[in-house]
């Protein structure tokens, strides 16, 4: 009797198991949060003291165009604009996702929806090539091919905008590809079956019908690869030519937000102004981030595939 | 998705996030000066301007090759970080191309200065510009956006692509305290190193811009300034006037394996050695001397 009533009362093994288990993951969980609470609270209080301590004026950050943060203007107040900064990271951002957008596109439908098993097999190891090659040697190679060529084109020095729109494509091609190519994959086989039933011919199908079915899925391919090129900093930095200029054209030296920062980060001190602006630089790269990820979100509760 | 979705935010966040506290949170835990005496173990790490680094890194691989119980890190990290963590007593040693005075947020009265290099800076332009000597008025015309074209100066009929060094490096902040003499430099190109600089002035018709003497090679040409020609005598005797020291700081006065090593540092060994072979100029051959402002007086 006792020893039935022990059995009863005591936890088995598998409940160990099972709490053991929780506890680990709670744990795993619990470190990662407050990894990021500290990385956010860490930047947002760096970044923000340029305003309350230095007295910087936020708009004046925003909209100003001189950025010379060891030096004042006529009226006193510490030059640090942004503006030139923020408008060429959002002009390579749209335009690598501009570009990149259709030959991902194409890549995507045809390893899902018109190669077989062979194309797939053959194309997915020269997509995962490009995921793999670190961002400086991308960086290299733009400074070594794609910067001489411009300026042989189109004159002045060949760095600028172009060349870093056309670094940024070739790295977030296969972000955008893989993403869509998953999205075009989850949309169920009955609705080719249902299609081609109807009489619809193969180009009809995809068209109208699986491109439509799938689109949140693509959107968010795209913003994913827009995200990744606004982050971008080292292979950007090789080519953009980092000048704090506000961009004239494609091919006049610019300089983005990362760009700056790495160029920088290492040459102010900690706690003065300098260093501050270049904080309030990664507030707005943060808050980016968080927008990016927001968008990604909200698509995905409107649009999923409901089966 | 969802799982993706999360992921990726993390990475995103991660990889700012380690980005921006890499120059913030360098490890504080390897200070020196607990050992009463260098030939115990010790740990000396310096940290600072990368122009110093492989200078530094030198010597200090020579050092431990002696002193087989102190072990030196050399880290970079840029000028500013390393006087910043000298400072805040994170490292023993921060290096630095400016005097500590130069820069703001910095209390140059409690560090103490270790001279250990002499830098010499040349401008440089591409080959096909036609010049090879200016006036230091001209060269300040150039970098001030004053001066546009290669003609003006008695070259051929071609635009000038200024490119500029990033802005606080101790490079630009030589360059300019002795060429621009507190005029404003035109907006331009930055780049941050001496490699991607002499490779885009290389390629890039119509360039100038500026190099330490040891990144001076065939494929640049290197401008003479009021027909002085750039090398280690001129600046031995200031005819040449774009130079600057490179400095080891300490918080307050160097103890123990520190002092051993800063001592190494300006030993003849040294100086007349790795400094030379690595394109740097004795400290021993200057028949002069800057001080922080910029006043230069005979030894």
């Amino acid at each position: 009797m006792k020893e039935i009533q022990n059995k009863l009362l005591q936890n088995s093994k598998a409940t160990r198991e099972d709490r053991f288990g929780k506890v680990i993951c709670y744990i795993c969980i619990g470190f990662i949060i407050a990894l990021v609470a500290c990385i956010l609270y860490f930047i947002t209080s760096r970044g923000l003291a340029t305003f309350t301590k230095d007295h910087v004026n936020l708009w004046g950050f925003l909209t100003g165009v001189n950025w010379n943060p060891g030096a004042v203007d006529a009226h006193g107040n510490p030059e640090i604009g942004a503006l030139p900064m923020i408008v060429t990271s959002f002009s390579v951002t749209i335009l690598a996702a501009l570009v990149a957008t259709p030959f991902a596109l194409g890549m995507a439908i045809f390893m899902s929806e018109i190669a077989g098993k062979k194309g797939t097999k053959f194309l997915q190891p020269v997509i995962e090539l490009l995921v793999g090659i670190p961002s400086v040697v991308y960086g290299f190679i733009g400074l070594s091919v794609v910067v001489p060529l411009i300026r042989k084109t189109f004159g002045g020095t060949g760095f600028g905008i172009l060349a870093g729109t056309i670094v940024l494509f070739v790295m977030i091609l296969p972000t955008i590809t893989s993403l869509s190519v998953d999205s075009l994959k989850a949309v169920p086989i009955s609705y080719r079956q249902a299609s081609l039933a109807l009489g619809a011919n193969r180009w009809q199908t995809i068209y109208k019908v699986i491109l439509r079915t799938a689109a949140p899925g693509i959107l968010t391919a795209i913003i994913f690869g827009m995200a990744r090129a606004f982050g971008e900093a080292l292979a950007v930095q090789m080519v953009i030519g980092n000048a704090l200029l506000m961009p004239k054209g494609l091919v006049s030296p610019a300089s983005t937000l990362t760009s700056k920062l790495t160029t920088d980060v290492g040459n102010t001190v900690m706690g003065t102004l300098p260093n501050n602006a270049l904080w309030s630089l990664a507030l707005i790269l943060l808050f980016m981030s968080l927008f990016f990820n927001l968008i990604v979100r909200f698509i995905g509760k409107k649009g999923s595939i409901k089966k | 998705m969802k799982k993706r979705n999360f992921f990726s935010t993390l990475v995103m966040l991660g990889a700012v996030g380690a980005v921006l506290t890499g120059c913030g949170s360098n490890n504080a835990s390897s200070t020196n000066g607990k050992s009463d005496a260098s030939e115990h173990a010790a740990k000396i790490t310096a940290v600072g301007s990368t122009a110093l680094q492989p200078l530094v890194e030198k010597a200090a691989g020579q050092f431990q090759n002696e002193n087989k119980k102190i072990s030196v890190t050399v880290q970079g990290g840029g000028s500013g970080t390393g006087l910043s963590q000298v400072q805040d007593g994170a490292v023993a040693i921060g290096n630095s191309d400016v005097f500590a005075e130069s820069k703001s947020g910095i209390d140059a009265s409690k560090l103490e200065d270790h001279q250990v290099a002499v830098v010499g800076m040349a401008p440089v332009v591409n080959k096909d510009a036609g010049v090879d000597n200016v006036s230091m008025e001209q060269l300040k015309g150039i970098f001030t956006g004053k001066i546009t074209n290669w003609k003006e100066v008695g070259g051929k009929d071609e635009k000038i692509t200024v490119v500029n060094r990033a802005e606080g490096s101790g490079t630009r902040a030589t360059f300019e305290d002795a060429v621009l003499k507190g005029a404003k430099a035109v907006k331009s190109q930055e780049q941050d190193s001496n490699g991607t600089v002499q490779k885009i002035v290389s390629s890039t018709p119509g360039a100038i811009s500026y190099l330490a003497f040891s990144y001076l090679n065939d494929s640049v040409k290197p401008l003479s300034i009021d027909k002085v020609k750039p090398n280690d005598e001129n600046v031995a005797s200031n005819k040449w006037k774009i130079w600057s020291y490179e400095h080891m700081y300490t918080k307050g006065k160097a103890k123990t394996a520190t002092a051993d090593f800063l001592k190494y540092m300006n030993s003849k060994d040294v100086q007349d050695g790795l400094v030379k072979k690595m394109g740097y100029i004795s400290i021993h051959d200057m028949k002069v001397q800057k001080d922080a402002k910029g006043n230069v007086t005979q030894k």
